[in-house]
């Protein structure tokens, strides 16, 4: 079997695998990074989403061989050393968080937004966070966070590099 | 084992008569448990028993760490439990919200109750969880004043320390072990008043969103129990299915495989990894028979349901006018996020299992059943896991039944994953509906009758249902028929002379379940649908009619709220209107005002502003977060989301065709305002929904000028 480097979190990875297999289950059953989940794998819930060279991309539909030689995040990897990521402080501030198994993918996509357009308006948020399905229905409370974690981003000293 | 003093305590507020008993459990570090004492004898009994032998509902320990771990038998599943009990707990303790771990206990048939559904945590649980840490505390103070040799009503406790005046202080930890010998607390074991509260009634972020934002928060697939294969299942095409034949020879030689096991459901593949398993999976080569509703798609169902409404009843006397309505629900799927999943691993005579289960104790007997141990279910451990949403999907136990004889086949431990088409088209579903309701009017404007007859095939309750109905009603249901829980649970709030409300119920082949606020997700929404068509029919404003006619004192106060809140009557541009609706039921109250815009052909809501009466909020919150999620349950169902049958088949596969609402769909707020009529606790994680769906309906019937009757509104072909 042919072998994948990549990196991962900042950290480079190789692992064997088929090249048609979907990063997510490389991720999850091969590396143990439990972070993105499975709600779909087929892209359209975006439970898995994370960052591909700084873009919000979805696993479950990347084979393994696409990635190679390229830079993926998880939510694993969003906090560094000093602390919780804008975003992440965001959604505690907010307390959007019910059963949390979407979270991780919607965090990532709110990055990702965020590194784009600073200051998203709501018709911003709403083109870019629509993909990301919350069964339990925390969209209003998401939004918020958004716009708190753009204010605190705009505010802090430093601008995380992710 | 324990010592022998239960206490007797009258819950705070002194609105339920019912009492609890708390006991010192024998235990190297203090150890309370509680129990309601609804058919226990005098509080003056002479001995407990031991725990192992003593049916409780929890307990709540001191470690020499400090730590306080409160042990219940409830599963979280976004519903924010462990963030209240966490905070009713450091309020009886005088100790930090982050000093309190709550754990969720393993299957026992020693838990009296151990079921997660019925908006019923909270309601049942805060006052053995006041009693208790209440009892730890005073234990504490008790084991200081000796320790210190000082009479113990002259201290305090703040912060996990028991303070002395003369300024001594003692964690908690260092006071575990000698609490756990004091016999007799020497100061009140009595829970505060509310009013002395200062964490409870506080808002208050969940205690495990750290965990959840940095993706540490472990699912049931997230757990690393070694050796156990990544596995999927085959499923048929139709609703229960079953395996005529198969051919497994490709996909035994697939890359990974690691074996293939027929199942009474279909036929599993286990792999290294979920994909190599979904590939086996499909070079599988099954012949299905077809499953017992293969003859019916939804014009059957409607007609059969339908049918079942029978002929119109006399009206009252009087009567100068009677007026109906007619409405129809579709079949719901619960669609978790978190697809139905379960770790198991069979070994020998033993098994145990990991999953997001909300009623352990029948996952334990369905699983021991399963493997050929009915009569010795102590067995199977079942350990249950955050669950990423349940919504009454996870009373019933598939994959725990089905991981386990996978395991018991293949040797070895697997992880069992539902595909999401799996989890579409193979559930438990929120039954189809028809309803009739008919309004007969008399002289003058009159409201003489209301006749509801709702026509809904069986749903099948969970097995704790009935016990952990005879607590909460203080009689025995030993059998929760959908008879039985539609009287007990369906109710109209208002004067309208002789009301009666029916359920025909429709044995149909198509597995149901309990959905967010069960029968009142349809009858419930139909009647608050209705009330505005009667407003009309009278020419009256519809906050008025309600307002003359509800019959208790919490929903006109909820529904003079969302008027004043949200500024009912306000002036609308064309297209834009308000709806509103109220309910009340599991002890709270709520109104929904709702605001649509339908000038694009699309409804959209706008806002919605609720107001809340759940007696004493513990967590407002996480109430709130509860409102606001039931809030786009409801506006999902209600415009767009709903499953079509085909042949017996489940046609939706994903949230590509089951539109659940997205972010763009999402209104610009959802405001909620909490009214406390008393310091009863009231239940929240069902409240939010029916009358959610009933006020968007009613905005729309307003907008549009015709009152939508059939559900989901966006649905061409409903």
């Amino acid at each position: 079997m042919p072998a994948h480097q990549f990196m991962l979190n900042g950290q480079p990875v190789s692992v064997e695998s088929p090249a048609d297999l979907p990063l997510l289950w490389v991720l999850r059953d091969v590396l143990g990074v439990t972070g993105p989940k499975y709600g779909c794998g087929v892209g359209v819930c975006g439970a898995c989403t994370s960052h591909l060279d700084g873009e919000a991309f979805r696993p479950c539909l990347h084979p393994v061989g696409e990635i190679a030689g390229r830079e993926v995040r998880t939510i694993e990897g969003l906090a560094d050393a000093t602390g919780l990521h804008p975003v992440q402080q965001a959604w505690i501030a907010e307390d959007v968080a019910q059963c949390g198994f979407c979270q991780p993918g919607q965090i990532m996509a709110a990055v990702a937004l965020l590194r784009k357009n600073p200051q998203p308006t709501d018709a911003d948020i709403d083109a870019a966070m629509s993909d990301n399905v919350c069964r339990c229905g925390t969209y209003v409370r998401i939004r918020s966070a958004i716009h708190r974690a753009a204010l605190l981003l705009r505010s802090g000293a430093s601008l995380p590099e992710r | 084992m324990a010592d022998m003093r239960p206490t007797d305590s009258a819950p705070p507020g002194g609105l339920d008569r019912r009492r609890f008993l708390t006991w010192l459990v024998a235990s190297p570090t203090l150890m309370i448990a509680a129990r309601w004492g609804l058919d226990l004898p005098s509080a003056q009994a002479a001995e407990a028993p031991a725990l192992e032998e003593t049916a409780l509902n929890l307990y709540v320990a001191v470690r020499t760490d400090g730590r306080i771990v409160a042990t219940l038998p409830r599963t979280e599943m976004g519903q924010g439990i462990t963030t209240a009990v966490a905070m009713l707990v450091a309020e009886e303790l005088d100790a930090g919200l982050d000093a309190v771990d709550v754990s969720t206990a393993d299957a026992d048939p020693r838990w009296l109750i151990q079921l997660t559904g019925l908006s019923s945590t909270m309601r049942y649980l805060a006052g053995p969880l006041r009693a208790a840490a209440a009892e730890a505390r005073a234990r504490l103070v008790t084991a200081a004043a000796h320790r210190w040799r000082v009479l113990a009503l002259t201290l305090t406790t703040a912060q996990g320390e028991v303070r002395a005046p003369d300024g001594r202080r003692l964690g908690y930890g260092e006071l575990a072990e000698d609490a756990a010998r004091v016999l007799l607390p020497e100061v009140s074991p009595l829970p505060k008043s509310p009013s002395e509260y200062t964490v409870v009634g506080q808002p208050t972020g969940r205690v495990d969103a750290r965990a959840i934002v940095t993706g540490e928060a472990r699912f049931t697939l997230d757990l690393d129990i070694p050796g156990a294969v990544p596995t999927v299942v085959a499923r048929p095409p139709t609703l229960r299915g079953t395996v005529q034949s198969f051919n497994a020879s490709t996909a035994r030689a697939m890359p990974g495989v690691v074996g293939v096991v027929q199942l009474p459901s279909g036929v599993a593949v286990a792999a290294q990894t979920f994909a190599q398993a979904f590939a086996a999976r499909d070079a599988l080569q099954v012949t299905w028979a077809p499953g017992p509703a293969s003859h019916l798609s939804d014009a059957d169902i409607r007609a059969r349901l339908r049918d079942a409404i029978g002929p119109r009843p006399l009206p009252p006397l009087l009567t100068t006018r009677v007026v109906e309505g007619r409405f129809d629900f579709p079949y719901l799927a619960h669609a978790p996020m978190e697809t139905q999943s379960c770790v198991a691993r069979v070994t020998g005579d033993v098994a145990e299992v990991w999953s997001g289960v909300q009623d352990p104790k029948f996952a334990r007997s369905q699983v021991a059943a399963a493997l050929g141990w009915a009569l010795t279910p102590q067995r199977v451990t079942v350990h249950p896991i955050r669950a990423g949403g349940g919504f009454g999907r996870r009373f019933f136990t598939e994959a725990a039944v089905e991981a386990a004889l996978i395991s018991r086949s293949l040797g070895q431990p697997v992880k069992l994953m539902w595909s999401r088409n799996d989890e579409m088209r193979h559930g438990h579903y929120r039954p189809a509906s028809h309803h009739r309701i008919l309004a007969s009017l008399g002289p003058g404007g009159s409201i003489l009758g209301w006749h509801h007859r709702a026509a809904i095939p069986t749903v099948e309750f969970p097995h704790g249902f009935g016990d952990l109905l005879t607590s909460l009603l203080g009689q025995a249901l030993p059998d929760v028929t959908s008879a039985v829980f539609f009287a007990l649970t369906q109710h109209v709030p208002y004067q309208f002379g002789w009301v009666a409300q029916e359920l025909a119920e429709v044995p149909l082949p198509i597995p149901t379940a309990s959905f967010r606020s069960v029968f009142t997700s349809q009858v419930g929404v139909a009647n608050e649908v209705f009330v505005d068509q009667l407003a009309r029919e009278l020419q009256r404003d519809p906050v008025e009619l309600r307002r003359s006619r509800l019959t208790s004192r919490r929903l006109k106060a909820v529904l003079d709220r969302v008027v004043l809140e949200g500024a009912w009557g306000r002036a609308l541009p064309p297209g834009v209107a308000q709806g509103v609706a109220v309910l009340e039921e599991w002890d709270s109250a709520i109104a929904h005002l709702v605001e649509v815009d339908v000038t694009s052909g699309t409804p959209r809501v706008l806002r919605v502003v609720i107001a809340a009466d759940v007696g004493l909020p513990i967590n407002p919150k996480g109430i709130e977060a509860q409102l606001q999620g039931a809030a786009l349950d409801a506006m999902s169902t209600t415009l767009s989301a709903g499953l079509h049958i085909d042949a017996g088949a489940v046609r939706e596969g994903s949230f590509a065709d089951y539109r659940w609402l997205r972010m763009k769909h999402a209104p610009a707020s959802i405001q909620v305002h909490l009214v406390r009529s008393d310091d009863r606790v009231g239940g929240v994680g069902e409240l939010g929904y029916p009358s959610a769906a009933a006020a968007l309906t009613n905005a729309i019937a307003r907008a549009t000028g015709t009152m939508p009757t059939r559900f989901p509104i966006l649905d061409e072909g409903a």
